[in-house]
């Protein structure tokens, strides 16, 4: 690493975590969908010039004392670059990175992106994970969505990853679409569950500012879903996975547990909530290296420049403050099923946890929001539908 | 003396004052081109935020005149809205002569009417200055007829100037120099001196803004004020020339500055004489006429443990605003406070705002209120500005509400809209005559509690820009009050009550309610609003609460996006009140008195 970070070791990294992350933005897609708002352009011959600037990035950032256990390649969609191109990144990663023998490395598929052939490749260059971007089996709500493939196309995908040799499995899933009655999402996650997918991910729908969406709820074309009903629909989801076998790792992330014992959750993901210190490679990717967050310019062009001229395409960069820090382990903590660790918590900030916070708590326990114990303080099922009044109330 | 003129600009708003003074300023090179600025005189940043001046400001200008002798100019720039005339009257009482600017495409307006009878009042030397015309609207001809036929003024004496171009200003430079009269009084007689401003520098302590008729100052004199006898030592005298500048003396006929370390704040007051401890002069100035306020609020402090900071700021606001009074108040829902009295809506928002921006205090005003007289059956009067003591109703015989008599200067095409306006208001027409050119003087009496909250602002927009308004208090009538109670959760707000008429109460309790739905922000539980009058429930409003409140995804590692919001979010809850298990936020407690949703 190149990045100082001032020569202090990580106020966060923990024996459980010591290990790096490394996401890698691939900024293209076919077409955009109608509530995105993830920096990704359409025009697909930059691909190349692109990937050329990442290797260079990759080149950059590269060091020696870094161990990074995984390896995640999001986007946009990765997996509109062609099978040569995703092969010289990885060959780059593995050259570049000191990834641990069994780090887990994955890449987003979007279901009409890809053939059988595709998949085979992924995995015999040592692609491990895939997360297959489904959002939804039914097609009134792909089209809404604006989605360039049909159910059809998932469920083929799906089977063609397994055939592929996959064994860790994920796929995206959003509910609380406008119209989506209870029972069709109860039919998009039980057809989900035919593939007994290691993961899954179900996303509440968010009209993001400046969405094509967003355009159409301000000219009325719909009524965004009632509160109550998404409310309804995040615990009926809780209520069938757990059902079936999974466990809500974090509000919207479920991993299916094998043998009462593996919970397949994505180590990757984890890394965001826990502290770990991760990079970002591509346009408009964040990197975290306690205390310095900092991320990269979103905009292939500006991008592109600056690594022309040797240097890193870093936007910005903020050293947090303590306040700072307290305000993330909250936010973040609570997002998890597991909960901010208090011990872990009171050592860092010195701050004895339960004279901060212990009324607030007391008042959100008797609500039914949150649950502690002497180790842990996580919210309850209900809880996390409030994630946001109840850090607000926490946080200095 | 002979070399000293003193001398304000007046006129109404927007008619050009502040930039005038630039110009002046700039002729004569008191500011080196690098730091000068537009409205160089309009130093708060509520002034040039919202491009008005709040307070008068004196500046002293070196003038080589034509007859090559050198003249001490001092400038008083006033501002122009209604609510601050108590400025330009203080202003006044210092200068022998005054401009009188007129904007040539907007002709005489009411406050152009207003300050020429308070120059007038003043005994003062006028010198009509029609500005603006540079501007292709510009009508010279038309204002120099309004000059004649409606303020009475010669219109040969009237001199042309852009003040944005610059041009004119020697002329007017000039004419100030011939036409207005010196200062007189002796240098030589015991020290006797007006203050008519003050403001408090955190390192000098009190600065006082003063004009001296008679006798000489100069540092080591023991002053004394007249009309608390405190005595102080004077440490420094000087000019204000946009900064202080120290002078070995001031004398009679001169406007300055003094530090001579007060530390009370209290001591200071404006109106009061200045003279010396040993050598005192035989009576004092007659001093100001007390401001007096029509619009009553209390402010309370957000924090709990505000009070003392207010108190200490409000002390020292003082020094700055004579205009502004105050006594403790309390609240069951805000604790304590101060009921404060305003000259006007504009001024109780500038109140607010200096304290907020210059004490770094976080505020809550609650709904500004006019003062009643109230006639109890055992013949007794009560007189109340705070809807909290509002007596019992069945132990009240009469209630009286001071009306004004408003008058409207406007285009004769908006007769109908005014009209309109001041009837739905409960007023009176009772009068109108035509002025000059197509415009009309309209004259209503109206409920003064009609129209402190945006009647100006509704006269703005149906006359689109062309009405202006001037008005006095004439005289207190019967009237029907009621007492509008807001719960919320079942608990009443004190600070949330407000009298209003007995036939719109009901009307204004649904709006009050509207009002505060839309500004109290959802929380995790239902919150019921509802407006009672007496033990009547007359408007429910709720807050529906949130089903869910949370985001989907971080993305990809951003961190610092949500952490922004967050931040964000907590800073506005710093700005909102507790009552009970709701959060109020601070504009809700003005907000139940706008009329409609701009
Ligand atoms: N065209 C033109 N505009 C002018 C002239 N004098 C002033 N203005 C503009 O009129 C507006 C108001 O000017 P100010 O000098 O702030 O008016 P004011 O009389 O001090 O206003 P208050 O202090 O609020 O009463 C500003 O936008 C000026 O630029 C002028 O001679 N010609
Ligand atoms: S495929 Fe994914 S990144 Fe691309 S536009 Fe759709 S949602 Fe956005
Ligand atoms: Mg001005």
């Amino acid at each position: 690493m190149k990045i100082s970070d001032g020569g202090k070791p990580s106020l966060f990294e923990t024996a459980s975590n010591p290990k790096h992350g490394i996401y890698v933005h691939i900024p293209f897609c076919q077409r955009k969908c109608a509530y995105c708002d993830f920096y990704s352009l359409t025009d697909l011959t930059l691909r190349q010039p692109f990937v050329d600037s990442l290797l260079q990035e990759m080149a950059l950032v590269t060091s020696d004392e870094v161990r990074s256990d995984t390896l995640y390649f999001g986007g946009g969609t990765p997996s509109v670059l062609t099978q040569q191109q995703i092969e010289t990144i990885m060959q780059q990663a593995k050259d570049l990175f000191t990834l641990t023998p069994d780090a887990e490395i994955t890449m987003e598929v979007n279901p009409g992106t890809v053939t059988q052939d595709y998949l085979n490749f992924m995995r015999q260059i040592g692609i491990n994970r895939i997360n297959i971007g489904v959002q939804s089996f039914s097609h009134n709500i792909l089209e809404f969505l604006g989605r360039i493939h049909s159910p059809g196309h998932a469920t083929q995908v799906i089977q063609q990853a397994r055939k592929a040799g996959f064994d860790n499995v994920g796929l995206d899933l959003i509910f609380g679409i406008p119209g989506q009655d209870a029972s069709t999402w109860q039919d998009d996650l039980k057809t989900a569950l035919v593939f007994a997918p290691e993961h899954l991910s179900c996303y509440i729908l968010s009209i993001e500012n400046g969405t094509h969406l967003d355009q159409m709820r301000k000219s009325k074309a719909f009524e965004p879903a009632p509160e109550q009903h998404i409310a309804d629909l995040f615990c009926i989801t809780q209520q069938i996975l757990k059902d079936a076998g999974y466990e809500q790792y974090e509000i919207s992330n479920y991993a299916r547990i094998d043998n009462g014992e593996k919970a397949w959750r994505s180590r990757h993901n984890q890394k965001y909530w826990s502290f770990a210190p991760y990079t970002g490679l591509g346009p408009g990717a964040h990197s975290y290296r306690a205390p310095l967050r900092y991320w990269n310019v979103r905009d292939v062009g500006l991008y592109s420049a600056a690594l022309a001229k040797g240097r890193l395409p870093i936007q910005e960069s903020e050293k947090t403050t303590t306040e700072q820090q307290i305000t993330e382990a909250i936010y973040l903590g609570l997002r998890t099923c597991d909960g901010i660790d208090i011990a872990h918590f009171e050592k860092l900030f010195q701050i004895d946890f339960n004279q901060q916070y212990g009324d607030t708590l007391k008042t959100l326990y008797e609500e039914n929001l949150v649950i502690v114990d002497n180790s842990r303080c996580a919210l309850t099922s209900k809880g996390m539908l409030f994630h946001n009044s109840i850090v607000e109330r926490l946080i200095p | 003396m002979k070399n000293i003129r003193n001398f304000s600009i007046i006129a109404h708003i927007d008619h050009g004052k502040s930039t005038l003074s630039d110009r002046f300023i700039q002729f004569t090179d008191m500011v080196s081109d690098r730091d000068f600025k537009d409205q160089i005189l309009d130093t708060m940043d509520i002034e040039r935020e919202r491009g008005i001046t709040i307070k008068s400001q004196t500046i002293c200008l070196p003038y080589t005149a034509k007859d090559g002798m050198t003249y001490h100019l001092n400038l008083i720039d006033t501002p122009g809205h209604v609510d601050f005339t108590y400025e330009v009257s203080r202003a006044l009482a210092s200068c022998e002569g005054a401009l009188l600017l007129i904007d040539a495409s907007q002709g005489v307006e009411a406050q152009t009417l207003a300050n020429l009878y308070l120059a007038m009042e003043h005994n003062l030397n006028i010198i009509p200055v029609i500005n603006k015309i540079d501007l292709p609207s510009a009508d010279v001809d038309r204002v120099m007829t309004q000059i004649e036929e409606d303020l009475g003024l010669d219109p040969d004496t009237a001199i042309q100037a852009s003040a944005k171009e610059g041009l004119g200003i020697d002329v007017l430079l000039e004419s100030i120099v011939q036409k207005l009269p010196h200062p007189t009084g002796d240098a030589e007689a015991p020290l006797k001196g007006l203050i008519f401003d003050s403001h408090y520098d955190p390192f000098r302590g009190t600065i006082v803004h003063f004009r001296l008729f008679q006798g000489t100052i100069r540092p080591g004199d023991r002053i004394k004020f007249m009309s608390n006898n405190a005595v102080y030592k004077v440490e420094e005298v000087g000019l204000f020339q946009i900064v202080r500048v120290p002078q070995k003396t001031l004398s009679a006929g001169q406007v300055g500055y003094l530090i001579a370390g007060i530390k009370t704040v209290s001591d200071t007051r404006c109106g009061d004489t200045i003279t010396l401890r040993d050598h005192p002069c035989d009576a004092a100035l007659p001093g100001f006429k007390e401001a007096k306020p029509v619009v009553f609020s209390s402010i309370y402090p957000v924090a709990s443990d505000g009070y003392g900071d207010l108190t200490t700021a409000l002390e020292k606001l003082k020094l700055n605003d004579a205009a502004l009074i105050y006594e403790k108040d309390s609240s069951v829902a805000l604790g304590f406070g101060f009921r404060c009295g305003f000259l006007g809506l504009l001024h109780l928002e500038v109140v607010q705002e200096r304290l907020e921006r210059e004490y770094d205090l976080s505020l809550i005003l609650t709904a500004p209120s006019v003062r009643y007289i109230i006639v109890l059956n055992d013949g007794s009067e009560l007189i109340i500005d705070n809807p909290a003591l509002y007596p019992d109703p069945t132990t009240i015989e009469k209630t009286k509400e001071p009306f004004i008599r408003a008058s409207i200067m406007v285009p004769d095409r908006y007769m109908g809209a005014v009209m309109k306006l001041c009837l739905d208001r409960r007023g009176i027409n009772k009068n109108y005559q035509y002025l000059t050119n197509n415009r009309l003087e309209m004259v209503f009496e109206l409920p003064l509690s009609e129209v402190i909250y945006d009647f100006y602002d509704k006269l703005k927009t149906v006359t689109q820009g062309y009405g202006s308004f001037d008005y006095d208090i004439i005289d207190y009538r019967e009237t029907r009050m009621v007492k509008l109670d807001i719960l919320i959760n079942g608990e009443r707000v004190d600070a949330l009550s407000q009298l209003v008429h007995r036939d719109r109460a009901e009307e204004r309790g649904r709006h009050a309610c509207t009002r505060l739905r839309d500004e109290i922000p959802r929380q995790m539980f239902k919150i019921a609003i509802q407006g009672a009058i007496g033990g009547k429930i007359v408007a429910r409003k709720t807050v529906s609460p949130f089903r869910k409140d949370v985001t989907a995804k971080c993305y990809g590692g951003d961190i610092t996006r949500k952490r922004k919001l967050l931040e964000k979010q907590k800073k506005g809850k710093k700005r909102m009140k507790m009552v009970g298990k709701v959060m109020i936020p601070q504009s809700a407690f003005l907000s139940v008195l706008k009329t409609d949703d701009n």
